[in-house]
């Protein structure tokens, strides 16, 4: 069972956690068990929805009183309405999902918000491996084969804002993150990020 | 649900089941346009009403069920649907909810129904008495919440067509309805259940003792056509998986085929028994109605084409739940409503839940759907402000 509304809660999802404004309403897409819709009802007195693709996790989540959908990002945010949100989150999914361009996209227009967190493939570490060895990295936040990983759109820091643009996306925060999830005291500059930093959170809204 | 505590002696309480007469001064217009009254509903109630009487739960049985839900059923003997399911400490906890279930508009365990005497003639209605609907069924139950001097259920819920009802209430009474929690059911009958359904009714009407459905008048009743109909439909609530896995290829008390059409295998006759044990206590026409009843179900249809709209604003926490192995509303069906309920950000959990068991599974023991019903109960009861579960 997971951690009760009060306990503790990881850290990059705490980091999360601290930038939804109280009382608002959060759709947390890949929401696993629900521990962070737990805190953010218990501690912010969010109205949270959750939507997560294994059946263990809906399980978990309903079963703790939690609203959760069993569904996935790439099929089942095109159903809700624009703007029904004010957060919509995405932790540490974007890379696993079919189409992270559309997933993005609904994201924005279903909240007023969207943060986003993933691993950040443009890490030194990532790119020495690939360029020493020839193959593909495997790291502490990257910890799977690529035969058997369920991340199949990975991309860089610079990679991702380059699609923010694109998509016609603010960027209102970016933070570089460590190998633990917590913010690293680097620069947020594009280049500095993207060597350093093994995951990266933002905050994105719509430009109009 | 794990061996629960033994239920003290007082529980359930020596009831012949409440009945109660309805609409005598105002009569209950129907879906085909005919104004019904009175109307006798047969219903059961468990636990007490809270002073604020916000702690009720409306349960919806399904096409063949009744509302001796936790009580031994009066012709069978057997122990009530969901008996396990009920009681102090247990999912519908006793001790903390108000429990309601009637018997449906249509039935044929109290409340009026085909086999009933029709005032007006002094016969049994037969297929004199009009056709009627899931909204039908929703209405008449409405009433009766009524006159227990309910405004708000907590809950409605209900598997199969108890599930239909669950989410017609949450359309035509959203404010009425704290949480719906529709289990293995779908906001439409798809054209393979009315298929299934159309097998059941013509072996119903085959049957010359049948009579054009006064078999009443005349002294008979059809019992080869409607225990034909329950073997056919007993197959599409279960899996072959679990057919399979109960019986396989195995023969019934002989050790080898005997080039006969005798009941061979295990598998026939645990239908054949099925199909006997059903006529004792369910009546032909009764069958014919309500399987029509769910024909007609199409909530989108009923709503301009669009599912979505049937809930738009509605301010009800949903829970929906499918079982992997049911292929009778399989979870695409359950998928549906959940993508309507998101199209209009309604508040809703789904959960599929993986079992081998079938469409049954939501009248059997499956711990993993048990635990999710008791998940969603005590949140939405946190939210409605009811008492906690006592945790020990």
């Amino acid at each position: 069972m997971m951690t009760i509304g009060t306990g503790s809660l990881r850290v990059d999802l705490r980091l999360i956690a601290d930038m939804v404004v109280a009382g608002s309403r959060v759709l947390d897409v890949g929401c696993g068990e629900g521990a962070l819709l737990d805190w953010l009802g218990t501690n912010k007195g969010v109205d949270g929805r959750g939507i997560e693709l294994s059946m263990a996790g809906v399980s978990a989540a309903v079963s703790h009183g939690l609203s959760v959908i069993q569904g996935d990002a790439d099929t089942d945010l095109k159903d809700y309405p624009s703007g029904a949100f004010d957060y919509v989150i995405l932790s540490q999914t974007l890379q696993a999902t079919y189409e992270p361009r559309t997933v993005l996209s609904h994201m924005l227009r279903i909240g007023r918000r969207a943060i986003v967190s993933f691993p950040n493939f443009g890490h030194w570490r990532v790119r020495m491996h690939l360029l020493a060895r020839g193959r593909m990295p495997v790291t502490d936040t990257l910890a799977y084969t690529w035969y058997d990983t369920p991340n199949i759109h990975f991309c860089t820091i610079r990679d991702f804002l380059s699609l923010c643009r694109e998509l016609g996306i603010t960027v209102e925060r970016s933070i570089p993150l460590g190998r633990d999830g917590k913010a690293l005291a680097i620069p947020s500059c594009e280049g500095i990020a993207n060597l350093f930093a093994h995951q990266a959170l933002f905050v994105l809204s719509r430009k109009d | 649900m794990s061996s629960p505590d033994p239920l003290p002696p007082e529980f359930p309480p020596p009831s012949a089941g409440l009945s109660v007469e309805l609409g005598r001064d105002r009569p209950i217009r129907l879906d085909c346009g005919v104004e019904m009254g009175p109307v006798m509903v047969a219903y059961q109630t468990y636990g007490r009403l809270n002073e604020q009487k916000s702690n009720a739960i409306l349960i919806c049985h399904a096409l063949t069920g009744d509302h001796y839900v936790a009580d031994p059923h009066p012709i069978t003997g057997k122990p009530g649907w969901w008996s396990e399911l009920v009681g102090p400490g247990r999912l519908f906890d006793t001790d903390r909810y108000f429990l309601i279930c009637s018997n449906v508009l249509g039935g044929c365990m109290g409340t009026t129904g085909p086999m009933d005497v029709n005032a007006e003639t002094g016969q049994p209605w037969g297929l004199n008495f009009p056709v009627i609907t899931i909204g039908d069924m929703v209405k008449v139950q409405a009433r009766l919440v009524d006159v227990l001097g309910i405004d708000q259920l907590f809950c409605v819920v209900g598997g199969s067509m108890g599930g239909m009802q669950a989410l017609k209430w949450a359309e035509v009474y959203p404010e009425r309805v704290f949480s719906a929690i529709p289990i293995a059911s779908a906001a439409r009958h798809s054209a393979q259940n009315i298929a299934f359904h159309e097998v059941g009714r013509q072996a119903i009407m085959a049957d010359p003792d049948w009579c054009d459905g006064n078999y009443l008048l005349e002294g008979k009743r059809p019992h080869r056509g409607l225990a034909v109909a329950r073997m056919a439909a007993h197959i599409t609530y279960l899996s072959e998986p679990a057919l399979h896995q109960k019986f396989g290829r195995n023969l019934q008390n002989r050790d080898t085929i005997t080039y006969g059409f005798d009941a061979d295998f295990q598998v026939e006759s645990y239908l054949r028994h099925q199909g006997s044990a059903f006529v004792d206590r369910f009546d032909a026409n009764s069958y014919l109605y309500i399987t029509r009843a769910m024909d007609y179900f199409d909530l989108a249809a009923e709503n301009g084409g669009v599912l979505a709209n049937a809930f738009r604003g509605t301010r009800t926490r949903f829970c929906v739940v499918s079982f992997t192995s049911d292929w009778l509303f399989p979870t695409q069906e359950s998928r549906a409503i959940v993508h309507a309920l998101n199209a209009v950000a309604a508040n809703v959990s789904f959960v599929e839940i993986k079992s081998d068991k079938g469409h049954d599974a939501f009248l059997l023991d499956e711990p993993e759907f048990h635990a999710t019903l008791t998940g969603f109960l005590e949140g939405a009861a946190a939210h409605r402000g009811l008492p906690q579960a006592v945790r020990t």
